[in-house]
């Protein structure tokens, strides 16, 4: 186990917690003001990356893909809170659960129809697909090294939009004590729209991210959905801040338990045995730190506090 | 929010209700129907339907045992494919090494289920709302995952089951009427333990702290333990599920314990309304001559069906079982209406409200 | 009351209308196809059913006769749903063949349903161990390969290319393991590293862990096994980590027809060159390549894969055992004996069967090359092995 290795490991690991913090930001505030849980927020991260993809591929600049995904996917979301998830924030989870998994079906379906069952594959910019050599002989990819950056730059314009603003200030109002806003007389109805909307294009953003690494495909947004779950869970839901410690450590235990966790079962199984389960034990590492962190705090790690 | 003020008595009432109900009229109707398919089936010569019949048969088990926990326990579980993957293994993981006997394959399934759900229950209990709707979904994962690992077992490929469970001389499951027949037995039987439950005074407790929980403990209950009894046995009858599904379906995969396979039966017990004793049924039968009818016709058939889940939940409240308790009550003037009490439960997250 | 007749009377209709299908005229060869067509993978199901759809075309839609019915049916992926669909194959439909299958776990779980009823199974990709070897069956065949086969013959090119440290990645599913069990029953260096991934519907699609791994391993070669679009996810990355000019890339069923198009879109110029190994190319010079492939090309615009060849074979060869018995479809020893021939005109070229009705087949390398309109496709380098056997057919006792 040299340290180029472990270095490069664990950029990889925040890279992808990084990306768990775009899915989850949204995420989290939705459920923590409007008190609602949207499992399509999966289909708005298909989204992103299909209409970045389609629009790279049309004029060639991935610039532009980006800078056409993330209004497409605001409006989107939007367009489904006004149309769906609006009418559900008075019902219970279960209603809640049951109509965003329609919706999952809904998307993933037309998505089918319209771009077909392939998916789309797109390059990245020649300048984005070279690697820079760090400190330390550790060779990693320009690309999500981006990632990184985008990533920790947009936590840093939430934090600052959270703590600084009147909006940011009737977000965290809201998802403290949501009664307390709306008897305020302050217009929540446009403000959960407007939250909707920012968290499906920072969904948005996430997917068309990932898409150039792996590719737009139908259901990308399920998989990484439940894991988006984890985060908000261990972080506490409504709190931006807990979403993004919680998916740097979800980020690092899934990429260091699929680098390392293979080397450290050999020790103790054999080699069969140890290559086939490492990976789906470092699958479980994760579902058993949410399960242990909410057996002794079962708000989650930072909950925000008044409820 | 429901109203914990009238609770027990309207409970009292519902129950007296539902004694005269014509609605178990509709159930015995869609039991006579059940107990004819094989014939059905068999002069139509239709054998596929008799198979589709015994999966509605099994999932409706499945339904009614997250309906126990759900309808009249609030307790939202993401998690209860784990427990159909438990009771197929537990055919398939005996009949690997050459073990068919019922006697041993059976009480497997229904141990190894209610160690699992006491288990994740202790954990998972301690947690409302939807922290226990995803700490289930948590522990339905890890072992999904667990299964996945396990190379000796087929890890992601499943394993195949060559012979059906061996029941001595009293069936032979290895004939899909005989199969079929052990399911709607089983469904019979669920249901009746299911309503016995409910109305005894165990189920009385649990239905008390699903409406408000401080103040069944201030009335001195305990009620942890009941709703971790309620938790283990509908673990143990969704076991029983995942026992008739792995004899039903001669294979098992992890797949099983996928955890969208959790989120349709949750919207079997909504589809079929829950809280009430036929609704698992209703619902599982709905939900899969639905998904039947809609993917003969075009292999975009989940767009339909995610709009029909979207439109039954903003517009058609209460499920199947909801409609048939409305037209029971239009055709009846006495007692007072409580529609709150046929609607999906709400989950009691904010005990402050 | 009125609303609860209604609901009774609405699931009466229910079933009563799932119960009565269309009339079963019996002068039919009715052949069942189970493949992929919903998910991601849907796209190699396309390919497959264009094939076979092509082949219909190209019998004039009869065999012996008779006219030929193609029942298409969807696995989702899902070995549970590819069993429930080759029941109703076989039950409902009652049809005389059941083809297909793209998974391994898919066909193993459907094999019981299909066999049990006494009809025949064929795949036309899926080549799982087991059924080569103990379960093996007088009613199996295939028109593909057995997995182990194709990268066996890359562990032959490995050697011939001096590569003595390996890395190995593949998908964590039956076709995986299989594959993975291939390159080191032949490869005589070292395996420095290997990664099985999460396979199914929500496998795993970035590789950077592994990739990392594979870098500081310090092998000479990477071989995977990625079919589908895993496939080009895994080269897009395996460029960007800037492997391609450290460690060669070696495939098996990863870079194909399906991806190629979507690579070259992508303009992904790390693919072009690199080396595969497989049973068939849409270059080998026998007539009836010639003839599928242009005819694929004009219909659809784009090379055939792999998938679509052994799914066009699949019927050509059922039609010689239909023809064999005259259209009696009764007389299953006739046809049976007719298919252990392999009597027919493959794409492949001529090829016999092993006691396992497993082919006996060649292998070629193959390389990632422009065609003469600039189409990336694959053209064949070299012949490896002549004639290969699968090695679990001395465990087949028939």
């Amino acid at each position: 186990m040299d340290f180029t290795l472990v270095a490069a490991q664990f950029l990889n690991g925040l890279q992808l917690g990084v990306l768990l913090f775009l899915l989850a930001a949204g995420l989290t505030l939705v459920f923590g003001i409007m008190d609602c849980v949207n499992l399509a927020h999966g289909s708005l991260y298909m989204v992103g990356a299909f209409v970045c993809a389609t629009v790279t591929l049309a004029t060639g600049s991935f610039l532009l893909g980006v800078l056409a995904a993330l209004p497409a996917t605001f409006a989107i979301g939007v367009l489904v809170e006004v149309l769906v998830i609006r009418h559900l924030y008075q019902r219970d989870h279960l209603d809640q659960v049951l109509a965003t998994f329609g919706l999952i079906l809904v998307f993933d379906t037309l998505v089918h129809l319209i771009w077909g069952p392939e998916g789309l594959s797109f390059p990245l910019p020649q300048s984005l697909n070279g690697q820079v050599v760090l400190p330390g002989n550790v060779v990693f990819p320009v690309y999500r090294l981006l990632i990184i950056a985008g990533g920790l730059a947009v936590a840093l314009a939430m934090w600052i939009v959270i703590t600084r603003t009147r909006t940011g200030m009737l977000v965290r109002a809201g998802a403290s004590n949501p009664r307390l806003v709306n008897a305020l007389g302050i217009n929540i109805r446009a403000l959960f729209t407007l939250v909707f909307g920012a968290g499906a294009a920072l969904a948005g953003l996430a997917g068309l991210l990932i898409a150039p690494i792996t590719e737009a495909s139908i259901g990308m947004g399920n998989e990484i959905l439940i894991v988006a779950f984890v985060v908000i869970i261990i972080g506490g839901i409504g709190s931006v801040r807990g979403a993004f410690i919680a998916a740097i450590i979800v980020g690092l235990i899934d990429t260091l338990g699929r680098s390392f966790l293979d080397g450290a079962m050999k020790l103790v199984l054999s080699n069969q045995a140890a290559e086939t389960a490492a990976p789906a034990v470092s699958a479980m590492l994760i579902y058993i730190l949410m399960a242990a962190i909410l057996y002794f705090r079962p708000q989650g790690l930072f909950p925000p506090r008044v409820r | 929010m429901a109203r914990p003020d009238s609770d027990s008595d309207s409970t009292r009432a519902r129950l007296r209700r539902a004694s005269r109900n014509p609605r178990t009229l509709a159930g015995a109707f869609a039991f006579a129907l059940l107990a004819m398919a094989p014939a059905l089936t068999g002069w139509l010569d239709e054998p596929f339907y008799l198979d589709l019949a015994t999966r509605i048969l099994i999932l409706a088990i499945a339904a009614a045992s997250l309906n126990l926990i759900l309808g009249y326990g609030g307790m939202i579980s993401f998690g209860h494919s784990a427990y159909l993957g438990i009771g197929a293994y537990a055919v398939g993981i005996p009949a690997y090494y050459g073990e068919y006997s019922a006697a041993f394959q059976l009480p497997l399934a229904l141990g190894a289920s209610a160690l699992f759900a006491f288990v994740t229950g202790l954990v998972s209990l301690r947690t409302r709302g939807v922290y226990f709707i995803m700490i289930t979904l948590a522990f339905a994962q890890m072992i999904y995952f667990a299964f996945v690992s396990i190379e000796e077992y087929g890890g992601d490929d499943g394993l195949v089951i060559d012979l059906r469970s061996e029941m001595g001389g009293i069936a032979d499951l290895e004939s899909g009427v005989q199969l079929y027949y052990a399911a709607l037995t089983s469904l019979v039987l669920v249901t009746y333990l299911v309503r016995r439950v409910v109305r005894s005074r165990f189920g009385l407790v649990l239905r008390g702290s699903r409406d408000n929980d401080g103040r069944m403990q201030a009335l001195g209950f305990n009620t942890f333990r009941y709703r971790l009894a309620c938790y283990v046995l509908a673990g143990m009858i969704a076991g029983l599920a995942g026992w008739l599904l792995g004899n039903f379906t001669n294979f098992i995969s992890p797949e099983m314990m996928d955890w969208t396979r959790s989120g349709e039966l949750i919207f079997m017990v909504v589809l079929g309304g829950a809280g009430s004793a036929l609704g698992p049924l209703f619902g599982a039968a709905a939900f899969i001559l639905l998904e039947e009818f809609l993917s003969g016709f075009s292999i975009y058939w989940p767009l339909g069906f995610g709009l029909i889940l979207i439109l039954v939940v903003l517009f058609y409240r209460g499920g199947l079982d909801g409609l048939l308790d409305r037209g029971a009550r239009t055709t009846r003037s006495t007692g007072p209406s409580n529609p709150s009490s046929r609607e999906p439960e709400r989950c009691s997250t904010d005990p402050a409200a | 009351m009125r609303n609860k007749l209604a609901i009774a009377l609405g699931l009466t209709t229910c079933l009563l209308a799932l119960a009565f299908h269309p009339a079963q005229g019996a002068d039919k060869v009715k052949i069942g196809f189970v493949t992929t067509l919903t998910t991601g993978a849907g796209v190699i199901g396309r390919d497959m059913k264009d094939a076979v759809d092509l082949a219909v075309e190209h019998i004039g839609g009869k065999m012996a006769g008779l006219d030929v019915e193609i029942l298409y049916e969807d696995d989702g992926f899902k070995p549970e749903i590819g069993k429930q669909k080759a029941d109703k194959l076989v039950k409902s439909d009652d049809v005389d063949f059941v083809a297909g299958f793209i998974w391994s776990h898919v066909l193993l779980a459907s094999r019981k349903s299909v066999l049990d009823a006494g009809k025949f199974l064929i795949s036309s990709n899926a080549g799982p161990s087991q059924l080569a070897g103990k379960l093996c069956h007088e009613n199996f065949f295939s028109t593909s390969w057995q997995n182990d086969q194709t990268p066996m013959a890359m562990g032959e090119v490995l050697n011939r290319k001096g590569v003595n440290k390996l890395y190995v990645m593949a998908p964590n599913y039956a076709a995986g393991k299989n594959m993975v069990a291939g390159v080191e029953r032949t490869f005589a260096g070292e395996v420095v590293g290997k990664d099985m991934t999460k396979w199914g519907k929500d496998a795993q699609l970035d590789f950077s862990a592994e990739l990392a791994k594979a870098r500081a391993s310090g092998a000479d070669a990477i071989f995977v096994f990625y079919p589908g679009r895993a496939g080009s996810a895994f080269i897009k990355q395996y460029e960007q980590a800037g492997l391609v000019d450290e460690i060669p890339l070696y495939t098996v069923f990863t870079v194909d027809s399906i991806s190629l198009p979507l690579l070259q879109k992508a303009g992904l110029k790390g693919v072009l060159g690199s080396l595969m190994t497989q049973f068939w190319a849409p270059d080998l010079d026998f007539p009836q390549n010639h003839k599928f492939v242009s005819a694929f090309r004009e219909k659809h615009g784009r090379y055939p894969s792999f998938y679509a060849a052994q799914s066009y074979d699949t019927v050509f060869f059922i039609k010689s055992a239909v023809e064999a018995v005259d259209g009696n479809l009764e007389d299953m020893d006739g046809m049976r004996a007719a298919m252990a021939a392999a009597d027919y005109p493959s794409v492949r070229g001529p090829y016999t069967y092993g006691n396992n009705h497993l082919p006996i087949q060649n292998f070629y390398l193959r390389q990632v090359a422009e065609d003469e309109a600039g189409n990336w496709t694959t053209r064949v380098v070299e012949t490896v092995y002549t004639g290969h056997q699968d090695s679990y057919a001395s465990e087949c006792k028939m």
